[in-house]
């Protein structure tokens, strides 16, 4: 379980996070939803130990990984696995030794266990036979698929997803939303995604998390969410223009 | 008592002075801590990257120097021979010359330069691609600290090939000077080669000291500047350019203060 209590992050005098707290239950997937430059992708980055908070406490199975040391973080990051939002595979590599790679820098498994691992992953993501393509033959919705192969190759516990379905056609979109689930399903995990698409929120999460100024503003089931009194929520999930959220447009406003 | 209040332009001429001051005093800190956590992880390095890295800066880079160095010695020998005979009437001391300044001086700065416009922009735009493409976090998040994985290794290589290439382009300069010297001035081989034969180990190792500190600037800048890229494409552009450029200017610093030192020490 992640627990975040009442986190604060400063970048200069931008205010991200003012009083963040947060559950990640066991077993579940929690959708982070939040207009762009919330902080949704802070807070991903402040679970996964790769920024530090300014106050508040980060407990990951009841550790505080805002208190430990680099040798400590690293071992409780071995739980973690991240799906970034361009798939930031290594170009340098092929697809099979970029899902490889993980399980190479464990040094736990022989070459040919890895290649054994490697071909059942790709396939848990429908892409079996293309371990020796380049990343820069993909397309974008493949790469994502590899990005996902690459992360769940490890077993991680926690498996974080940032926009997983950003820049991706509806179709695509979809093919992604029911990969996630699948995953789920087959293996347990505990999911954090953050995301915009609402679509992929309802469909993908066991509960919805808004985040607004630096705040967790409801916490709940996606049909509650749909059918939230909040008006931030509400104006939100509804993609409304009019309501409390006034986004800015212009840069110097 | 009189309070001092600063003008707005007082102010922000402080604000800008104190700003870069600021900035660059923390950029030097992290050069140092990225050389320190480099020479920590030293021993860790894959024999594989680190040869597919000599490969690449090294190997690659010996047609350049290669040319580079060897019309530096045709040209030193010709200039040389041509001023000297201007002022003793003879064209005397053209091996002498050609070859203590290649060793001394630019077999190890013209190569780390090169270099440094070679490697040094490979390296900053390729760690500066894989920084904006988040490739670099990628890393940490599959258990990897980047530091370890990307510039151990080049450093290793660049520390390794530099000094080499330097003592190839000594040899080559010597050479072409050597043709210059027999076939345009008339001198006979044998004095050339006297000369040449003159030089002591004391200056050798002068040079090739040098080399091996140019070396580590290059590197230790160019993977920092990589490191620390920011924004697109245009901040691989920026990275890439400062790299190389921050690179050549310190090498050229550096060889003053290096040469000093070495001088009193009584090398070379």
């Amino acid at each position: 379980m992640i627990r975040m209590e009442d986190v604060h992050k400063a970048f200069g005098s931008n205010h991200v996070l003012r009083g963040c707290t947060l559950d990640v239950e066991d077993g579940e997937t929690l959708t982070v939803i939040g207009g762009s430059g919330t902080g949704k992708s802070v807070t991903l980055k402040l679970m996964l130990g790769l920024l530090k908070p300014d106050s508040g406490r980060i407990l990951v199975d009841g550790n505080d990984i805002a208190q430990m040391d680099e040798e400590h973080l690293s071992q409780v990051q071995k739980n973690f696995s991240y799906v970034f939002q361009g798939g930031a595979l290594f170009d340098s590599m092929t697809v099979g030794e970029n899902v490889a790679f993980g399980l190479q820098q464990l040094g736990q498994h022989t070459p040919d266990e890895v290649n054994v691992i490697v071909k059942e992953k790709l396939s848990l993501v429908g892409l079996q036979g293309i371990e020796f393509l380049k990343p820069s033959e993909l397309s974008g919705g493949m790469r994502k698929r590899v990005a996902i192969a690459r992360s769940i190759a490890m077993s991680p516990k926690y498996l974080f997803y940032d926009e997983p379905t950003t820049g991706l056609n509806p179709i695509m979109s979809d093919v992604i939303n029911d990969l996630i689930i699948d995953l789920h399903k087959k293996l347990g995990q505990t999911g954090v995604v953050i995301t915009h698409d609402m679509n992929s929120a309802y469909k993908i999460s066991s509960r919805i998390a808004m985040l607004y100024q630096g705040r967790i503003v409801q916490v709940d089931t996606p049909e509650k969410i749909k059918n939230s009194t909040d008006p931030i929520v509400h104006q939100f999930v509804t993609g409304s223009a009019q309501g409390p959220i006034q986004m800015q447009l212009r840069a110097h406003g | 008592m009189n309070d001092v209040q600063s003008s707005p332009v007082e102010q922000r001429l402080l604000n800008l002075l104190g700003g870069t001051l600021l900035s660059l005093a923390e950029a030097m800190g992290r050069v140092v801590i990225l050389t320190r956590q480099t020479l920590y992880w030293l021993k860790s390095a894959e024999r594989r990257t680190v040869y597919e890295q000599v490969v690449a800066m090294g190997v690659d880079s010996v047609p350049v120097t290669t040319l580079t160095s060897l019309f530096t010695g045709m040209v030193l020998a010709l200039q040389t021979g041509f001023s000297f005979r201007k002022v003793f009437n003879e064209p005397i001391y053209v091996g002498t010359v050609v070859g203590l300044s290649l060793v001394k001086e630019l077999g190890p700065v013209l190569t780390a330069v090169v270099v440094a416009g070679r490697v040094g922009a490979a390296i900053a735009a390729e760690l500066g691609t894989m920084k904006v493409t988040e490739q670099i976090d990628a890393l940490y998040t599959l258990g990897t600290n980047p530091v370890k994985y990307l510039s151990v290794p080049r450093f290793i290589a660049c520390v390794l090939s530099i000094p080499l290439l330097t003592v190839m382009a000594i040899f080559t300069g010597i050479l072409g000077g050597m043709v210059i010297a027999v076939y345009r001035l008339a001198i006979p081989m044998t004095v050339y080669m006297n000369e040449i034969k003159g030089i002591g180990w004391k200056e050798c190792a002068h040079g090739v000291i040098k080399s091996f500190f140019f070396a580590a600037i290059i590197v230790v800048i160019s993977c920092y500047k990589g490191f620390t890229c920011e924004g697109g494409a245009e901040g691989v552009g920026k990275a890439t350019t400062s790299a190389v450029v921050i690179s050549m200017v310190l090498v050229l610093v550096f060889d003053y203060f290096l040469s000093a030192i070495l001088v009193s020490f009584g090398i070379g």
